[in-house]
């Protein structure tokens, strides 16, 4: 009994268990890194192919890219330039505006698809005719819609990710194993307790796959919005816009750059959604 | 199996403080089946489960339900429990029209039912804490002598992922004991474990119940595992479900393995066989073909 008593203060994931995590963890690193290395160099050769072998050798496609060196020259060359920053902090803004308003208004509303008859019988249809429609055919009415640019874009983006989270949502809570509900109900849960203790658990892993995917989809509209709106004029560009301005001014690294850096972006959240998921479903990290 | 100890067992009065009283007043009730029919489906397409079924589980007894697979036996736990109502007839618990689920009867489930984002502890405290009828020191000790009673002591904060099948589902008896229920409804608790540990488990289950004899209503299809157990044998006849025997089973309790290779139990063995033999060739003859065979496959 004093060993039951001692153990409750430790944590639910055993030791072992973590080191052997980090082993692993080290060994995908290794493994991760090799591949990025051996990418960037085949890119390299793949588009020197011509100046190593002469000009009739201009490989199709890779050839006309922007080898590598020269995109992290053209890179050194924007790092110390505010604008570039500007376009993170401007594209970061506007995905976080989307993606949390899609969050907050979408698994409420996701939830009560799920365990209200009524509210699914009114509301489902008309999400149901709306939800193909894909976001950027919502640009032209939302822009004449909204009084800013601005607004536009994150009424778009909002839309990207608001469907796919409230239809992750509604799909895991209503695939929640029956005989969970009912243990519970046996055991005097109140609808508030099955509410809270069984439905939304059982549905944070959707939740978690939702909130991926639709960041997913959020960073794509938001680029796709900067690129279409032209951006510059009201409450600045975006990494959207400074891919297009880019391709105006002809400048294939900084194109490149542009692009490299939306993948960093989007590699960020994603691993930020990730380790929210580890840390608030424990029980996942044992699969 | 030492995990059953003949410790002293913790009694709780109405502060939740341990008394020094010797023993749960282990509440025995009787569930009576009058009657009863279920169907599912529409009117146009209706599938009868269960037709003018009538069972009484006697007081403190062990009451075993044997049928063949798909003949309504979980359908049945559905109806005791409270999760569903019967069309017509009526399931009385001492005397009382069940209406709905209520911790007086708990249900292990016949795959796991432990929720699988809380760990065993949290599994077991659940319904004590729900409640709040069992509370901070009394309520953590009480966990904890269950779960060193079915052998969990060292599992306390894993997850039901973690466990093997035999330790889910002693789990899910502590889970069940926790809450002093006067009738415990077993559906197949133990189908799907290997020979071994399904042995054990019975033995182990057979020696909870001896020690108390709550109300038990056990359900499985294994015919030697419910003349082990039983005290009472009732055997449904295919689907739609109803009573075809209740065959008393007079063994000497408490029981062990190498009982149910004496002569009685045997002889009780081939007339349980014979009845349940000829209620699966009926259904054999009567419409077997591929798609039953899907079928039956599908719900099992
Ligand atoms: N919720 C339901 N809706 C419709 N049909 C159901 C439902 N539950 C059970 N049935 C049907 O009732 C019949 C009996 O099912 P039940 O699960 O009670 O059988 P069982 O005896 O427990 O079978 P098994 O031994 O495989 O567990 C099956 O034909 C099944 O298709
Ligand atoms: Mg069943």
């Amino acid at each position: 009994m004093a060993d039951v008593a001692q153990s409750s203060h430790a944590h639910a994931v055993p030791r072992k268990r973590t080191r052997f995590e980090k082993f692993r963890q080290n060994e995908s690193l290794r493994r991760g890194v090799t591949a990025i290395v051996v990418f960037l160099l085949l890119w390299e050769l793949g588009s020197r192919f011509d100046e190593i072998f002469g000009k009739a050798w201009t490989l199709p496609g890779i050839g006309l890219i922007p080898p590598p060196t020269d995109v992290a020259v053209a890179w050194l060359g924007v790092l110390p330039k505010p604008g570039y920053w500007w376009s993170w902090v401007a594209s970061f803004r506007r995905v976080m505006t989307g993606f949390i308003a899609a969050m907050v208004l979408g698994i409420p509303f996701g939830l009560m698809l799920a365990v209200n008859k009524y509210f699914r019988d009114i509301f489902f249809p008309p999400f149901e005719i709306l939800r193909p429609i894909p976001p950027l055919a919502w640009v032209p009415a939302s822009l004449i819609f909204w009084p800013t640019n601005e607004m536009s874009i994150a009424f778009v983006t909002f839309l990207g990710a608001f469907f796919t989270i409230v239809i992750n949502v509604l799909g895991g809570a209503r695939t929640i194993d029956v005989r969970y509900l009912r243990a519970a109900q046996s055991m005097g849960a109140s609808q508030w307790d099955l509410f809270s203790k069984i439905i939304l658990p059982g549905t944070l892993p959707s939740i978690f796959t939702g909130a991926a995917v639709g960041m997913g989809i959020t960073w794509e509209v938001v680029l796709a919005a900067e690129m279409i709106s032209g951006g510059g004029t009201q409450g600045g560009g975006g990494l959207g816009f400074f891919i297009w301005n880019s391709y105006m001014g002809g400048s294939l690294e900084q194109i490149v750059v542009g692009m490299i850096s939306i993948g960093i972006a989007g590699y960020l959240c994603s691993s930020a959604i990730r380790w929210l998921g580890h840390y608030f479903m424990p029980w996942r990290r044992l699969f | 199996m030492d995990a059953v100890s003949p410790e002293g067992r913790v009694n709780l009065n109405m502060d939740g403080q341990p008394s020094t009283e010797a023993d749960w007043a282990v509440g025995k009730s009787t569930v009576e089946i009058k009657n009863v029919s279920k169907a599912y489906g529409d009117e146009w397409d209706l599938d009868q489960v269960i037709t003018n079924l009538d069972v009484t589980v006697a007081p403190g007894e062990l009451t075993v339900i044997v049928g063949p697979s798909g003949c309504g036996k979980s359908t049945l736990v559905n109806l005791i429990a409270g999760f569903e109502q019967p069309d017509t007839g009526e399931v009385l618990l001492d005397g009382k029209i069940v209406t709905g689920p209520a911790r007086d009867r708990m249900v292990v489930f016949q795959e796991t039912a432990l929720i699988p984002w809380q760990t065993t502890y949290q599994n077991v405290v659940f319904g004590p804490k729900l409640r709040g009828d069992l509370k901070g020191k009394a309520l953590k000790a009480e966990a904890e002598r269950l779960l060193v009673k079915v052998g969990l002591g060292e599992f306390v904060h894993k997850y039901p992922i973690q466990l093997s099948g035999g330790m889910q589902r002693r789990a899910e008896l502590a889970r069940a004991l926790i809450n002093n229920p006067n009738i415990m409804i077993m559906d197949e608790p133990f189908r799907g474990l290997d020979a071994m540990s399904r042995g054990l488990m019975q033995e182990f289950f057979l020696r909870l119940f001896e020690e108390n004899r709550r109300t038990n209503l056990f359900v499985t299809s294994e015919i030697d595992e419910a003349i082990f157990l039983a005290d009472s044998l009732v055997i449904l006849s295919n689907k739609p479900a109803s009573v075809r025997k209740v065959i008393k089973i007079d063994l000497p309790r408490p029981r062990d393995y190498k009982m149910l290779s004496s002569p009685e139990a045997y002889e009780y063995k081939r007339e349980a066989m014979e009845i349940l033999h000829e209620e699966a060739m009926k259904n054999f003859a009567a419409d077997a073909d591929s798609g039953d065979f899907a079928e039956s496959f599908r719900k099992r």
